[in-house]
């Protein structure tokens, strides 16, 4: 939990710290991707449903934001940060009623709606050109912000994203949400022959998904100040999302944010070396299809498996290894690490 | 007096095959029914039809008087009426102590709560003293015997407080050592005024402890009555030594 | 005849035909799932795998894409084998189900990012002479290509029906659908029942490819609405229902195209999602799948 605080520490420090423009915007898509990934965790790493549509909430936030300033002014700069709340409230209740459906008999059948909505939202987007403004795009205002930090406001948005990410995360996790979601993950049916209320959770995990994903979605609008509907409906999004998920390790608090701290700039990079997009979808593929065959638990569970593994050799009793993600009962009197949150 | 479960003309067909045929049941408030019958009677398929795992082609279902034809399990747990997996379904991960928790009915409201309050915690350990599981209260649910775990579904399932509880082969795959531990789970639960129904084929269990007991063959109800007279009955011989 | 019910006749009319294009590809998706429980995410993907790979053989080789079926079907069997022996066979744990469905999206992923590689995006079209004609009867007009397209998806669908129904390994297939335990109690070798579905599951989309190249113009990012299509009508159907998928096709595909004479071709694409929804709120299990409520 230390290292936590001083990376969060580090990071609301680090555009004082005086680095180029390409290094603030690498770390807004970093941090864009972190929020995002952490978002679509609740569904696809806490309750098992993997959503592969999440774009297109994140284009409905984008979408939201530009319509919303074809009709509102922007004076401060700080006017779309301010009504992004209000996309996230619309995208949860555009999400909860398919949730309902989607989401009422198994998770195939989830993955397979999800599928088709993003595919529907940009055909809508290009279709609905009246609003969307279609292929030519939706246009922001200018952000107002002075050349030397312009990026710090777009930063600071990204960042408040992923910090209330991780701690909606943390308090599910840690609160009887977070139980049935475990209880759910393991075996629905038990679950709900237990009593728990699977319906009404797992929409309210897709609902606060889908609202955060669609916020991201919103400011990056402003940022990029054009939107375009094959960039914001993009199945790019929502693969990076998921498989930055994966790398990390689903079902836990950190692995959405150590996944996309690997790849947004590894991707970055590879972009800068390889110029060609073509590429992207065969690595983005590639290691997804490595990481599902080599390490599907992903690298945190991986990591906190061998070093319990290597506890449970050297000594009998020792210590609870440190794990990022708390064990759910208080710990007194604990000689065997029980895991939490799906961490196994 | 309406019997705690009634089951009347249940049906259900799986492609041609009737597994369900017009069945009619009643389970007594305060009983140790047990339902037995040879195999392919449709014990099973009828155990998950009163459970809510499966939708019934037709027939009615009431449970402490109320129509609950068609509600889903977790309808049903919440009403009273629970059951047990043949396969001690428990939640692999989570520790022994959650597994009670998360099987204990909690509201809407409640999600917010932590995981394991005090008082759940008391719920939990008052159970896991009276299973003399109270040792491996935080060990994971995957590291229990097979038996232990049997007796930790049927101890989940008791902290919503139950009127009836459904056991799917409470005796299947343990050592007789258990076999009595769970006997006598269940008698002091029925003396707590808990009613059961039991699917089971170990014979002397269901004598010892059953009455009445119910043979299904062939989808229908052929048989109810006290263990003594089953065996002497000439449908139940032939069901069970005849085709 | 009147404009507008001619338009609905027309309609009607281009549904069915190519209602049986889609049917082929949508078999072939619902047999997957039948053997191994996986939703297939990589159909779409296969699809216009073979649609390209019999539209290299035309203008390389001027080989017409329907003489070259045999060739692509074989080819593309083979990749479903090799697919499922590298990919899914792996994956035997737990949550495999969940995973087997992102793994089948990879690989969608892995063939487009392939094939847009190989064949760059720009758009194709198997262009051959008789790919613009049409013939009009009573007033309602058939384009060749899509009469060819149902009797050639007719056949196939045959064979398949043939293949499940009268051979040892159709068999073996349609006992795992059922009840994959006793199959294997029986003597089924259900891995290679799995490896062999799949390859057959491919084999579908080859012939489809082929006709779908005439028919659409394609690039390696069509996938996303043929897999959209696809699953919807699988959906309809009843995951795991060969017959089901075969009627959905024809209602999801009729639906869609009378949409788009009598309405307008934007919203058409709407249609099958719109019918999505509607099963999945009304009968959830589709038209000939079964209720799964408790894994028993």
């Amino acid at each position: 939990m230390v290292r936590g605080g001083v990376f969060v520490v580090a990071l609301m420090a680090l555009p004082l710290l005086g680095f180029e423009h390409w290094v603030l915007n690498l770390m807004i898509f970093t941090l864009m991707y972190a929020a995002m990934s952490s978002a679509w965790n609740l569904v696809g790493g806490f309750a098992g449903y993997p959503s592969l549509g999440h774009a297109a909430f994140f284009g409905l936030g984008a979408y939201f934001v530009g319509i919303w300033f074809q009709h509102h002014d922007v004076v401060t700069g700080y006017e779309p940060f301010v009504i992004l709340p209000l996309a996230g409230l619309i995208a949860a209740v555009v999400g909860f009623p398919i949730a309902w459906v989607a989401m009422r008999t198994r998770a195939d059948v989830f993955a397979i709606v999800t599928i088709t909505l993003l595919f529907v939202a940009q055909t809508l987007a290009f279709n609905l050109d009246s609003l969307t403004g279609g292929a030519q795009g939706l246009a922001m205002p200018t952000p107002p912000f002075e050349l030397a930090r312009f990026e710090w406001p777009f930063y600071y948005a990204m960042l408040w994203l992923l910090l209330t990410s991780m701690a909606l995360t943390y308090l599910s996790m840690r609160s009887k949400v977070g139980l049935s979601l475990d209880a759910i993950r393991a075996d629905e049916d038990k679950a709900l022959g237990v009593g728990v209320h699977v319906q009404g959770v797992k929409v309210l995990a897709f609902s606060v998904s889908v609202a955060l994903v669609a916020m991201a979605g919103g400011v990056w609008a402003y940022y990029e100040t054009f939107t375009y509907p094959q960039f914001a409906f993009d199945p790019i999004i929502t693969i990076g999302m998921v498989l930055m998920c994966f790398l990390g390790g689903r079902g836990t608090l950190w692995g959405p944010v150590i996944g996309a701290f690997i790849l947004v700039p590894g991707q970055q990079y590879l972009a800068y070396r390889l110029g060609g997009s073509q590429f992207y979808l065969i690595a983005y593929a590639g290691v997804f299809l490595l990481i599902m065959l080599l390490m599907p638990r992903g690298i945190l569970p991986t990591i906190a498996d061998r070093l319990r593994r290597r506890r449970a050799i050297a000594s009998s009793s020792g210590p609870p290894p440190s794990s990022d993600v708390p064990p759910p009962s208080s710990g007194a009197g604990t000689n065997v690490p029980v895991p939490s949150g799906g961490a196994a | 007096m309406t019997a705690l479960l009634e089951v009347k003309g249940a049906r259900k067909a799986f492609g041609g095959v009737h597994a369900v045929d017009d069945c009619s049941l009643n389970v007594e408030e305060g009983s140790i029914t047990a339902l037995i019958g040879p195999n392919g009677s449709g014990k099973t398929t009828l155990f998950n039809l009163i459970t809510g795992y499966l939708k019934a082609d037709g027939g009615e279902f009431r449970f402490r008087g109320r129509d609950v034809t068609g509600s889903d399990p977790g309808a049903l747990y919440r009403q009273g009426l629970t059951r047990t997996f043949q396969q001690a379904r428990v939640f692999p991960h989570m520790s022994v102590t959650e597994n009670l928790v998360v099987a204990g009915a909690y509201r809407w409201r409640d999600l917010l709560v932590p995981r394991v309050l005090g008082r759940d915690r008391s719920r939990a350990d008052a159970l896991l003293e009276e299973f003399r599981m109270t040792h491996v209260a935080e060990l994971p649910a995957s590291e229990l015997s097979y038996g232990q775990r049997k007796l930790l579904e049927f101890a989940a399932v008791l902290m919503s407080e139950p009127r009836l509880v459904l056991l799917d082969e409470p005796t299947a795959g343990v050592n007789p050592v258990m076999i009595d531990t769970m006997e006598r789970h269940i008698r002091e639960r029925h003396a707590a005024g808990v009613t059961f129904l039991v699917v089971e084929h170990d014979m002397q269990f269901v004598m010892r402890l059953c009455d009445p007991v119910v043979v299904l063959d062939n989808g229908k109800e052929i048989f109810s009555g006290p263990p003594t007279e089953v065996q002497q009955n000439p449908l139940v011989l032939d069901a069970y030594l005849g085709t | 005849m009147t404009g507008s019910v001619h338009a609905l006749i027309q309609g009607v009319v281009l549904g069915i035909l190519t209602g049986g294009v889609y049917a082929l590809m949508a078999s072939g998706q619902t047999l997957i799932f039948g053997i191994m429980k996986v939703v297939n995410l990589a159909q779409g993907a296969l699809v216009v795998l073979a649609a390209y790979l019999s539209y290299t053989l035309f203008t390389s080789f001027g080989l017409d894409p329907l003489l070259t079926i045999p060739l692509t079907t074989v080819i593309m069997f083979g990749l479903g084998v090799v697919i499922q022996l590298v990919f899914l066979r792996p994956l035997k744990r737990e949550d495999s189900a969940q995973l087997s469905l992102l793994v089948t999206f990879a690989v969608a992923l892995l063939l487009e990012g392939f094939m847009s590689v190989v064949w760059k995006t720009t758009y194709r079209s198997t262009n051959t002479d008789y790919a613009n004609s049409s013939w009009t009867l009573l007033g309602i007009q058939f384009t060749v290509v899509r009469v060819i397209a149902f009797v050639l998806s007719l056949i196939a669908l045959g064979l398949l029906f043939l293949l499940l129904n009268r051979t040892k390994f159709g068999r073996a297939v349609r006992a795992t659908v059922q009840n994959p335990m006793s199959a294997e109690l029986l003597g089924v070798e259900s891995k290679r029942v799995a490896a062999l579905g799949f390859g057959l599951g491919a084999a579908t989309a080859a012939a489809a490819g082929s006709v779908y190249g005439l028919l659409y113009p394609f690039n390696s990012g069509s996938h996303y609405d043929l897999i959209s299509e696809l699953l919807s009508i699988v959906v309809l159907g009843g995951l795991g229902s060969v017959g089901g998928a075969v009627i959905a096709a024809l209602i999801v595909s009729t639906s869609s195209a009378v949409v788009a004479t009598v309405f307008s071709p934007t919203w058409s694409s709407f249609t099958f999602f719109v019918i999505l929804i509607l099963v999945l709120v009304l009968r959830p299990q589709g038209l000939y799948g079964t209720v799964e409520r408790g894994a028993l």
